[in-house]
């Protein structure tokens, strides 16, 4: 498979949380504003090259028995970076996802695509593969966190643009999982034909 | 009182599930029928509690005494892994019926971030090691809670006339926020 085509898949073909819905805890807990989802998407993608380059790295070492354990270790490591370094860095961001960052570490797309992608492939593949899926995941949680600001509040980024106090229910629970819903079947829609 | 007001808030007003977003893949995953989401809710109710348990423990008494905090995502998920791993082979040994039962969702519950994100809100919470457990086990009650109630409703769309787009994950997804919508009629029951 070529590279570029590598790269792709994960926005629109296999979007990993719009087509395959894995991730779907922290896409529905961290989209309340396009920014958090954007925030969220950032962090993940992070992840997802670290440990997709260091497992396929590591894939020949790495017995093949106790190879799930070994992965998880890896991927506990870089989201510990990236909880550190959140930390310090944006700590306003850090408050908003709190318990979400250290959960990346059980995201299925991150350990789904080391068993799947990584530890298969050669290090280039596994990164381009890891940043295609990275952005793609991403460009769902700001879709989702958009469409969410938008009606939720009328706002984007933190800009008003609808005057009002928009559909609160939206950046409520109950909004996250009816706004995912409907976009995963607005795609189921768009793939068949 | 202190106790009762955990239990109501965790298993009502803040459902695990409906309002903190934890554990969504399973409640996606399994519920499909009513007797496969009771088993899912009753393995993840016993590890659940277990891996609160050990959690806090090896956080009281192993990260904090060493000064190591930061180690606690890694150390974390790795005591889940191997406390899964553990029951199930126990529970092989000792109760084949049970283990029949519960099986094949033990290997899932390792990945499942209501376990994790349980034990990291403990420590988060400050609660000592009882409301640990009880917070964890009424968690896991909740959790169970929604998962069944889910599975109902899905029993029952399986003969409804659904649109094809909207078809498995996007009608649950839209079920389980106007079930979300429900439960949020429980705020304000505990100050």
């Amino acid at each position: 498979m070529n590279e570029i085509q590598n790269l792709t898949k994960g926005f629109f073909r296999e979007n990993p949380l719009l087509v395959l819905v894995l991730g779907c805890c922290p896409a529905l807990a961290t989209t309340s504003s396009a920014f958090n989802g954007l925030g969220m998407g950032a962090a993940t993608t992070f992840v997802l090259l670290g440990s997709n380059v260091v497992i396929s790295l590591l894939a020949g070492i790495i017995p093949d028995k106790v190879r799930i354990p070994a992965f998880i270790v890896v991927i506990a490591s870089f989201v510990t970076i990236i909880d550190l370094v959140m930390q310090a860095f944006s700590p306003e961001l850090y408050e908003t996802l709190g318990i979400f960052i250290p959960l990346i570490v059980v995201n299925c797309i991150v350990l789904g695509r080391a068993e799947a992608f990584a530890s298969k492939n050669r290090v280039f593949s596994a990164f381009i593969d890891g940043l295609g899926m990275g952005l793609g995941f991403t460009m769902a949680l700001v879709i989702l966190g958009s469409i969410r600001e938008l009606l939720g509040s009328g706002a984007l980024f933190g800009l008003k643009f609808i005057k009002g106090d928009g559909i609160l229910v939206f950046i409520l629970a109950p909004g996250a999982f009816i706004a995912l819903g409907y976009l995963i079947a607005l795609i189921n829609r768009l793939k068949r034909t | 009182m202190e106790y009762i007001l955990i239990i109501i808030s965790a298993v009502f007003i803040n459902n695990i599930v409906l309002s903190q977003f934890l554990g969504i893949c399973p409640f996606l995953g399994v519920s499909n029928k009513v007797n496969t989401a009771i088993g899912m809710s009753g393995a993840v109710t016993f590890v659940l509690v277990l891996a609160t348990i050990v959690t806090y423990l090896i956080q009281t008494y192993v990260l904090e005494k060493l000064g190591i905090g930061f180690m606690q995502t890694i150390t974390f998920i790795l005591v889940i892994a191997a406390l899964v791993q553990m029951v199930e082979i126990i529970l092989k040994k000792i109760s084949p019926p049970l283990y029949q039962a519960l099986g094949i969702f033990l290997p899932l519950i390792t990945t499942n971030c209501a376990v994790l994100g349980v034990a990291i809100l403990v420590i988060k919470k400050d609660y000592n090691l009882l409301e640990g457990v009880v917070y964890g086990a009424s968690n896991a009650i909740g959790f169970g809670l929604a998962l069944i109630i889910l599975a109902g409703i899905r029993e029952q769309l399986d003969l409804a006339d659904v649109p094809k787009g909207m078809k498995g994950v996007p009608v649950s997804l839209i079920t389980a926020g106007i079930l979300a919508l429900a439960f949020m009629g429980f705020t304000g029951i505990v100050k």
